[in-house]
């Protein structure tokens, strides 16, 4: 194996790890939902978006598991439950936003919209991937990301163009959430190093379409397009907010008190 | 006009794969393992079964997951599995096959008709304006009234004429 394959395959190995854990962490945050939500059908769909998002980390999981085997390292014999739920806060490489609260529900469906406007155009992208395994998990997952967006994008008109409560709501959920969108067209070294082979995805030359038409919902919402004076990142890096080690305690409980539990 | 049978280049394979199997005997095994939220539908029916190979004694069964979250899977997985020892096969391998990524265009004709008697509006062909009709009364003034039903495939309807709540199988 020459050298360039076995970086290929770490890197690629890391970045299965990064998609993962942003799906695994909003996966977890929307499952908080479950028997919470304002109504019965709404309580049905969120548990049903929590569910594709876990499926999809998953199958990111799955992928580094095998290219675990062949690079080592740390994830080497580790099992997709032992990388879900096993490691530090230092260790997740998710994006900030994934793993921010719930809020209210208003702020749920901002950042669904956010992330699922984000998605549709980031696993088309990646459904063309050189690497035939994250392509497929893209071309899966598209599918579901654009019925998610559907949802969050009616939600989205209904609740800003809603009542002066609901209104109030979304605005103020835009205007916490806007300054972790940044991120999500930052590149990562992993990220770019895998960029000129085709494998990964350009996350910035996704921003125009995307910031078109968010701009576009927002104003359909009657929402104002916040200014966009501050940003947060770090998350790629294993640095993240506050909420993280609280979002672990819960998620992993069940592993950390039970080693080795299986369905 | 009347359309006529249009059959994706997928779902050709996927019957060939059938039709020219030398293990005939355990597709028609496989025949008896269903969705278990469903318990209607097989999984060859649903389009989840994709290949069977058999060689020497080692059976390999290549499946495509509707949803990514679908809990289903990997019961499904665990029932071929016995469904297969149960007749002797001993060792049973069952595969993950992501790609082509599986679309309701792949459910047979008995699928769609066996979910309707189940009380399940099937799904619309991708290519055509989605038809949602009551199962119970077979009318087609319907309202959403959520994109997401009991399961991941599903979506909740209400027909306007006999006011019955029913399930419609989402096409992706």
């Amino acid at each position: 194996m020459s050298n360039t394959e076995s970086t290929t395959r770490e890197n690629t190995l890391e970045y299965s790890i990064g998609l993962g854990d942003d799906s695994l962490m909003l996966g977890q945050r929307l499952a908080e939902w479950c028997r919470n939500a304002p109504l019965l059908e709404e309580d049905l769909a969120i548990s049903n978006v929590a569910l594709d998002f876990i499926g999809r980390a998953n199958m990111f999981y799955e992928y580094a598991v095998e290219l675990a085997k062949v690079t080592g390292g740390v994830f080497k014999n580790q099992s997709v439950d032992d990388i879900a739920y096993l490691r530090d806060s230092r260790e997740y490489l998710n994006l900030l936003i994934f793993e921010m609260p719930i809020g209210d529900f208003a702020y749920t469906m901002t950042r669904q919209l956010i992330v699922d406007l984000f998605n549709v155009d980031y696993f088309t992208a990646l459904s063309a991937s050189s690497d035939s395994r994250l392509a497929a998990i893209a071309a899966k997952t598209l599918k579901e990301s654009k019925y998610h967006l559907r949802r969050s994008h009616e939600w989205a008109l209904r609740l800003g163009d809603g009542t002066e409560e609901s209104h109030t709501r979304m605005q103020n959920a835009v205007n916490e959430l806007w300054g972790y969108t940044p991120e999500l067209f930052e590149m990562s070294e992993t990220e770019l190093a895998l960029l000129p082979a085709g494998i990964s995805v350009d996350r910035a030359a996704l921003f125009d379409t995307w910031e078109a038409r968010v701009s576009g919902i927002l104003n359909e919402a009657t929402l104002d397009h916040p200014p966009g004076d501050w940003q947060v990142t770090g998350g790629r890096a294993g640095v993240h907010t506050e909420y993280h080690g609280h979002l672990l305690s819960e998620m992993q409980f069940l592993q950390r008190a039970y080693p080795g539990l299986a369905w | 006009m009347a359309l006529l049978p249009v059959t994706t280049h997928d779902q050709l394979i996927r019957s060939k794969a059938r039709e020219n199997s030398l293990c005939p005997q355990i597709w028609a095994l496989l025949d008896t393992v269903t969705d278990p939220e469903i318990p209607v539908i097989s999984i060859w029916d649903l389009g989840v079964l994709q290949d069977v190979i058999e060689q020497a004694s080692r059976v390999e069964v290549v499946i495509t997951p509707t949803y990514s979250g679908c809990p289903a899977m990997r019961e499904i997985e665990q029932d071929i599995c016995k469904t297969l020892k149960r007749a002797g096969y001993s060792h049973v391998e069952v595969t993950t096959r992501l790609s082509p990524a599986w679309s309701t265009d792949w459910m047979s004709k008995q699928g769609k008709q066996q979910l309707m008697d189940f009380g399940i509006a099937p799904p619309t062909p991708t290519w055509q304006v989605r038809k949602v009709i009551c199962p119970q009364c077979a009318s087609t003034d319907n309202s959403l009234i959520s994109e997401f039903g009991s399961t991941a495939c599903k979506a909740l309807y209400k027909c306007n004429d006999c006011l019955e709540a029913f399930d419609y199988f989402k096409c992706i």
